[in-house]
């Protein structure tokens, strides 16, 4: 037999923009599976040769999902080149509207994406598996994730008049203050918010219990993990430290100064994808294999900042015994976790007397070549590199963004799958259900990558290496 | 139910923002599906592109993947609207006109700061092919509409598709929020 090639070619999902292969050998089985992404826009270069103070304006429209952590990401990096530190209450204003971003990722991730799935079931009618088929079903819930979105929006909204791709935020701090009718108004929608998370929560936790075989066993490779924490170790969205841990929970670097990432972490380019693959550099491109997002948050922290994401932190440390939690079914509850601390920090902000004052601003100028920045995205940490000339040109650009650096786990998972369930070139529904399966679990951003909502059709198509079509089966 | 109409949505070269302010309509979103199905669309699943009445495109024609897309929502489309700046204008997605593609590649690829000593820009047949330069929609194909901004207010998107879901047209001189970045 020739030596074959499956072609996946995931149609909504992340339409337009990812595909994957699966290579055969010549017995039959699988020899290489490959996930390509189709996607590039270029920024590294055509922002060669602008003013170092456009990038807050310009990298927010990498991801209209997470605009605001590169509007941070970039910011820090500008700070950098200019030596200065936002005010007390510029910092109060990010962390809003950073938290905002987070929440209202979460909440899409998990009431327009997965609820449907969870709620429906996983084998319910494609057509209504989505929010729309969520609003018939049970339209109090759809409009309950519906309205946290928007509550996680309007912290951007109160604050700069725009949700997506904010202006505002500058360096040295922010250009527009909060009102005190706004403060009031967002203080508001905590109890709300709250039940809302609440509500996601224990659906999760149902759904763990009555599918438990399931979700312990899914896609359950270890990795290593990396993301920020505070400095004793407290999970941080906003700023703070890199830490790496290995898939014991063994702390393999802490208390790492983002602007070193360099040391920490390289990446290589391959023909077949248009996202590289980063790895840690230490233990070189086979072996440092990381995972970042909520997942590699919960599992790299010692503790949530607050009280009632504490205690779910506690039942979700149990679980693997303390040690990381790789099961990728996990992301689910990570997720929701996240979503209590943001609502619950938020409240915190809000009440602090500083957060409507006007002083929000510090002033500087160029002082240094170069800048480094990074923040948290709600898919993981985020770096934004700049080295500018006298003039405050940029000379160069280097941007390491969250979803590329799960993409070799992402690779391997499908990998796995592949393996475990092609046997010969015969192609089985359930292989496209694992592998579906298997991508969705990192809820992979590729337009920062690209984003997307509801589940793939997909499109296998077995050919040899003739290009010959031997077999195709579609699931819509 | 025999006048309700069939939207759908399409992301090309684009970073999703002009979609994710779609959803900013919030709650209203429950109204327009009170008036239409949204038939294809990231949030939906649906394989093939159907007939529509009303398409939303986010993005600029970037590739040979995008140009055959776009020819194909024009022929089912009866209203194609070219969805935010990179649509309407290339906005973000055009700034690599600038420069030869093989040097956005290779900046990208080849010459990264954080790359190790392997590095290649992508070429596999399985890959789309970028085109030289990214164009907006209007130069491949006939655009019925546009709602500019980067992205589009939800406000502005909510109210074109409840005009042109009760059969009339928008009147974006009207539309306060209207405007391009
Ligand atoms: S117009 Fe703006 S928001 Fe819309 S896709 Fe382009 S960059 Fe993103």
């Amino acid at each position: 037999m020739d030596k074959q090639t499956l072609h996946i070619n995931p149609v909504t999902r992340i339409e337009g923009h990812a595909r994957i292969t699966i290579e055969l050998n010549e017995q039959g089985s699988v020899q290489n599976a490959t996930f390509h992404v189709n996607e590039f826009r270029g920024f590294e270069k055509f922002c060669e040769g602008r003013m170092y103070t456009e990038m807050p304006t310009i990298t927010p429209r990498i991801c209209g999902i997470c605009p605001t952590s590169h509007t941070l990401a970039s910011v820090k990096a500008c700070e950098m080149i200019q030596g200065i530190q936002p005010t007390y209450t510029a910092h109060l204003l990010r962390k809003l509207m950073h938290i905002g971003q987070n929440l209202s990722s979460h909440a899409l991730s998990f009431f327009h994406l997965s609820a449907p799935d969870l709620l429906l079931g996983f084998d319910s009618d494609p057509i209504k598996r989505n929010i729309v088929g969520l609003a018939e079903a049970n339209p109090d819930l759809a409009l309950k994730g519906i309205r946290l979105r928007k509550f996680g929006q309007e912290l951007s909204e109160r604050i700069t008049g725009k949700k997506i791709h904010i202006k505002g935020i500058v360096p040295g701090g922010m250009a527009f203050p909060l009102t005190e009718d706004n403060r009031k108004a967002l203080l508001h929608w905590i109890p709300e918010a709250l039940e809302t998370v609440n509500t996601g929560l224990s659906i999760i936790k149902c759904f763990h219990e009555e599918h438990a075989e399931m979700v312990q066993s899914f896609a359950t490779a270890p990795t290593l993990y990396m993301g920020t924490v505070g400095p004793d170790g407290t999970h941080e969205l906003y700023d703070g430290k890199l830490r790496f841990v290995d898939a014991e929970g063994a702390i393999l670097e802490d208390q790492i100064e983002p602007q070193s990432y360099l040391n920490y972490i390289a990446e290589r380019s391959v023909n077949w994808s248009y996202l590289k693959y980063p790895y840690y550099k230490p233990l070189g491109i086979e072996h440092g294999i990381y995972r970042v997002g909520p997942l590699a948050r919960l599992n790299i922290a010692n503790r949530m900042k607050t009280p009632l994401a504490q205690q779910e932190f506690e039942r979700f440390k149990k679980i693997n015994g303390g040690k990381p939690v790789h099961g990728t079914f996990y992301y689910h509850y990570a997720r929701l976790i996240e979503a209590l601390n943001d609502i619950e920090e938020a409240e915190k902000i809000l009440n602090d007397p500083k957060v409507t004052s006007l002083h929000i601003q510090h002033h500087g100028q160029w002082n240094y070549e170069e800048g480094i920045g990074s923040s948290e995205a709600p898919r993981g940490t985020l770096f934004h590199h700049y080295i500018t000339d006298e003039t405050g040109k940029l000379k160069k650009i280097n941007l390491l963004i969250a979803t590329g650096q799960n993409n070799p786990s992402m690779n391997r998972s499908i990998l796995d799958v592949a393996k475990q369930y092609i046997r010969s070139e015969q192609l089985s529904e359930g292989m496209l259900n694992r592998v579906e399966a298997a991508i969705r679990c990192y809820d992979p951003c590729l337009s920062c990558s690209t984003h997307a909502i509801g589940t793939m059709p997909m499109i296998i198509e077995l050919k040899n290496n003739k290009g010959a079509l031997i077999q195709k089966i579609e699931r819509t | 139910m025999k006048n309700r109409k069939k939207i759908a949505t399409v992301w090309l070269g684009g970073c999703s923002g002009c979609h994710m302010s779609f959803l900013d309509i919030d709650e209203r979103i429950l109204d327009i599906i009170q008036l239409a199905d949204i038939v294809k669309s990231p949030i939906v699943d649906q394989k093939e592109f159907p007939y529509v009445d009303l398409a939303l495109v986010e993005g600029s024609v970037t590739c040979d993947e995008h140009l055959a897309e776009i020819k194909n929502i024009r022929a089912k489309s009866k209203m194609l609207i070219a969805f935010g700046d990179c649509a309407v204008m290339t906005n973000v997605t055009g700034m690599r006109n600038y420069f030869p593609l093989n040097e956005v590649l290779d900046t990208s690829y080849v010459n990264a700061i954080s790359n190790d000593e392997g590095g290649e820009s992508p070429s596999h047949p399985c890959l789309m092919k970028l085109n030289d330069k990214a164009v907006p929609l209007q130069e491949v194909v006939t655009v019925d509409f546009v709602i500019p901004g980067c992205p589009p207010d939800a406000d502005t998107i909510f109210y074109v598709l409840q005009e042109f879901l009760n059969d009339r047209t928008p009147n974006l001189s009207t539309a306060h929020k209207l405007k391009y970045g």
